[in-house]
């Protein structure tokens, strides 16, 4: 049964048959009549931010915290256009988010009518697919169709762009069961023969490794467990991508951390000498790689992937395998044990004492000190004292995001929420909200910088007005600290505008927004600092005072291989040289 | 073509793989490409190409079937084999994108491509003009005491060959329509 409604109602109407709970977003001219729609019902919650950005990164803290899509309502022109930061964000990281915006009647598209931009013109490539719908007829089916795009396949941001009068206009619904779901249907079962073939492998394969990415947590909680099981099972040591932390425990023990550019030298070293690659939902970003013609050259390469444009698109792999990460594992896991559970059992003892040896490097040493607080050391206690607690962690971009994720250990999937492809600073605020908003008993932490977090900090606004309690810990070093180790590395130590003068009094700022600021500078006070922040009912401005210079190690310079290491300070004299250093 | 028919190259729908994938050859490829015929489709096409890099040596457009909604785009490209490979891969992922198809390595396909040509002339260049356009098979569809145009569709080559021939014999302006193409066979 159909029923005729306005489109603006329609719009209500599908989000709630859609399960929605939440809409971040801000009014504007052109989508009053949604607005007015929204205001006449109590089913879903609308969350006022103070800038469309905050919505769209909130949107994504929200999907990426549940597992289902993170939805948005912005107007037209300026509305859409600040938008776009996180939708690229979203598109990169394969975030699900249904970004709706408004946009000047039909009859005016064109005419340089105030506040139109062309939405769907400069969004075409900042999503996965957008649409501008100009017959209210076709709205609901259109919406429908948006949550299936965005959901299916390698997820991603999708936009409908609703010109006002398609939303005062009156049509007939079309239910979410009578939609004609678009051809879109990416194939989700891996081919038999390349799992057998991988399979194969396993078998054999003296020294494998388990790369693991963001398409582990994107395949569901299904598919974590599997890979958990396929660790255990196998005993392969394993290691992930920024995006994928979580998926295995970080105390499980084949865990070997991180890899990549700011990767543990285990990590790193493994993937530079396995002789079987197994690339689970990753996808050979140049974080990961350094120099692609070095990228570990004795190794035969497996690649299971939902998106085939993800395959051989950097490095060309011998067992590619298209499919859902979840529905592939448990093929792998099926096969293997039919033939018998083999594996190569001398050549992995042998891998593992070697990997061992690796460990006894410890690359995350680090000099502490008594007098000024370490921003490593911050981490290791604030990972210390909430260890074990209901926790979701977000950060900003730069040293402190590499800090976190390699002395925070997450033991669950969907637990960390961070900007890996765009690298975006000022995403980890409006993110913790988004996190908050979907879980509000749990503790959401923001690891900072000073620097990230003003680009974004009149989200604070949102956070007190909707008592979303998020702790934002700043590790405040006055500079911008990822620039600034790229200029002592590659410029001469040319400090080229990365430091910040006027910076605001964090505390006072926090008592301006009505919540609770804290100011740490002495190792001695940390710890009751941190349990302050941890404790108080609300959101608070924890503004930790750290060492201004201090370096994030390992790094694997630009254009050099995994092997090619360094691992502190006095590794870095000249190491990069100017081809490098054309890459970022 | 030999016996057995194996195809120039290899698609996934083939058991050999007989490119050399690191090589750095430059190759042309011709893809179709069947879309939904919906406004702003084109622009996500193309806007693929320029996004990523990749070169557009020729592109047609047109709805083939009205009911349907579907326009086949068809586009002649270059690049790597790996370059090629990962164009049809991201056409692929297009959401209105329904099939991608590389016709130069899927098998023998038919290239035809309509040009008209406008040869201004007197006396002798210009009864040497007609007579090679008759060679040519290029028809005269204008005609003024001074000028003819010609049409005249046959593969790409031919065009430029026929092109080549008419600039001393005062060729003034050349429209091409781009490649359309079809695989051979049923």
């Amino acid at each position: 049964m159909t029923k005729q409604m306005s489109g603006a109602r329609m719009v209500v109407q599908a989000l709630k048959d859609q399960g929605v709970e939440v809409v971040f977003g801000y009014p504007g001219g052109a989508v009053l009549p949604i607005y007015d729609e929204i205001f006449q019902q109590n089913d879903i919650r609308h969350i006022l931010v103070r800038h469309e950005q905050g919505a769209v990164h909130m949107a994504e803290g929200y999907a990426r915290s549940t597992g289902k899509p993170g939805v948005v309502l912005v107007t037209s022109g300026p509305g859409a256009t600040n938008a776009v930061t996180g939708l690229v964000d979203a598109l990169m990281d394969s975030i699900p988010l249904v970004v709706l915006t408004g946009q000047v009647p039909t009859f005016m598209i064109g005419t340089d009518g105030f506040q139109e931009a062309d939405t769907v013109g400069i969004t075409r490539p900042c999503t996965k697919h957008n649409w501008l719908v100009k017959d209210t007829a076709k709205l609901s089916e259109t919406i429908h169709q948006a949550f299936h795009v965005a959901t299916t396949g390698r997820p991603g941001p999708v936009l409908i762009d609703i010109p006002k009068d398609v939303q005062f206009a009156t049509a007939d619904y079309t239910p979410r069961e009578k939609t004609k779901v678009a051809h879109y249907q990416p194939r989700t079962k891996g081919d038999p023969e390349a799992i057998l073939r991988l399979v194969e492998m396993m078998e054999t394969a003296e020294r494998p490794v388990l790369y693991t990415g963001g398409g582990v947590i994107n395949a569901g909680p299904q598919a974590s467990r599997l890979l958990r099981e396929l660790t255990a099972a196998t005993d392969f040591p394993i290691t992930s991508t920024l995006m994928g932390l979580g998926a295995y425990p970080a105390s499980g023990k084949n865990w070997l951390g991180m890899l990549g550019m700011h990767g543990l030298y285990e990590a790193n070293l493994a993937m530079h000498g396995c002789d079987l690659m197994i690339n689970i939902g990753a996808r050979f970003d140049d974080r990961i790689t350094g120099r692609v013609k070095d990228f570990s050259p004795h190794s035969r390469k497996a690649h299971i992937d939902i998106d085939p444009s993800s395959i051989n698109k950097v490095i060309r792999v011998d067992v590619p395998i298209l499919g859902d990460v979840g529905e592939v594992l448990a093929d792998v896991l099926r096969v293997w044990k039919e033939r018998g559970s083999k594996v190569n059992k001398a050549g992995l003892t042998k891998w593992w004492k070697q990997i061992n040896e690796w460990r006894a490097v410890n690359c995350l040493d680090f000099k502490n000190s008594d007098k000024v607080i370490k921003p490593q050391h911050a981490l290791q206690r604030l990972e210390a004292l909430t260890k074990g607690m209901d926790r979701y962690i977000t950060t900003e971009v730069g040293q402190h995001q590499m800090w976190a994720a390699q002395f925070l250990g997450f033991e669950d999937p969907n637990r960390w929420m961070t900007s890996g492809g765009l690298g975006t600073m000022g995403y980890g605020l409006p993110a913790s909200i988004g996190v908050q908003v979907a879980h509000p008993d749990a503790l959401v932490i923001n690891v900072a910088g000073e620097a990230s977090w003003l680009m974004n900090m009149q989200e604070m606004g949102t956070a007190m007005q909707f008592r979303a309690p998020v702790k934002q810990f700043i590790l405040n070093n006055e500079r911008l600290g990822m620039v600034r180790q790229w200029q002592e590395l590659l410029h001469g130590e040319r400090y080229s505008h990365s430091w910040s003068e006027s910076l605001p009094d964090f505390v006072k700022l926090a008592e301006a927004f009505g919540c609770k600021g804290i100011k740490c500078s002495d190792p001695k006070d940390l710890d009751d600092a941190i349990m302050d922040m941890i404790r108080y009912d609300g959101p608070v401005i924890f503004d930790c005072l750290v060492e201004k210079h201090e370096n994030c190690f390992p790094m694997i310079p630009s254009g050099k291989p995994h092997n090619e290491m360094l691992l502190g300070e006095a590794d870095t004299q000249g190491v990069i040289g100017a081809k490098g250093a054309v890459l970022v | 073509m030999s016996a057995l028919n194996i195809k120039r190259g290899s698609t996934s729908h083939s058991a050999y793989d007989l490119r050399d994938h690191n090589t750095t050859v430059i190759e042309s490829h011709t893809l179709a490409v069947i879309v939904e015929n919906e406004p702003g489709v084109l622009a996500r096409v193309i806007g693929l190409f320029s996004g990523r890099g990749y070169n557009i040596d020729s592109l047609t457009v047109a709805e083939v079937d009205h009911t349907g909604h579907r326009s086949r785009i068809t586009i002649v490209t270059s690049g790597t084999p790996a370059v090629i490979d990962q164009i049809e891969a991201q056409l692929g992922r297009i959401v209105s994108v329904y099939e991608v198809h590389d016709l130069t390595a899927e098998g023998p396909a038919v290239q035809r491509e309509l040009a008209l040509f406008k040869v201004a002339g007197k006396g002798d260049a210009r009864i040497e003009a007609l007579r090679l356009a008759e060679i040519f098979r290029a028809n005269v569809v204008d005609s003024t005491l001074e000028s003819f145009i010609f049409e005249m569709t046959g593969t790409p080559e031919k065009i430029d060959a026929f092109a080549e021939l008419m600039r001393p014999l005062g060729l003034r302006e050349i429209a091409r329509t781009g490649v359309a193409a079809l695989s051979r066979g049923a």
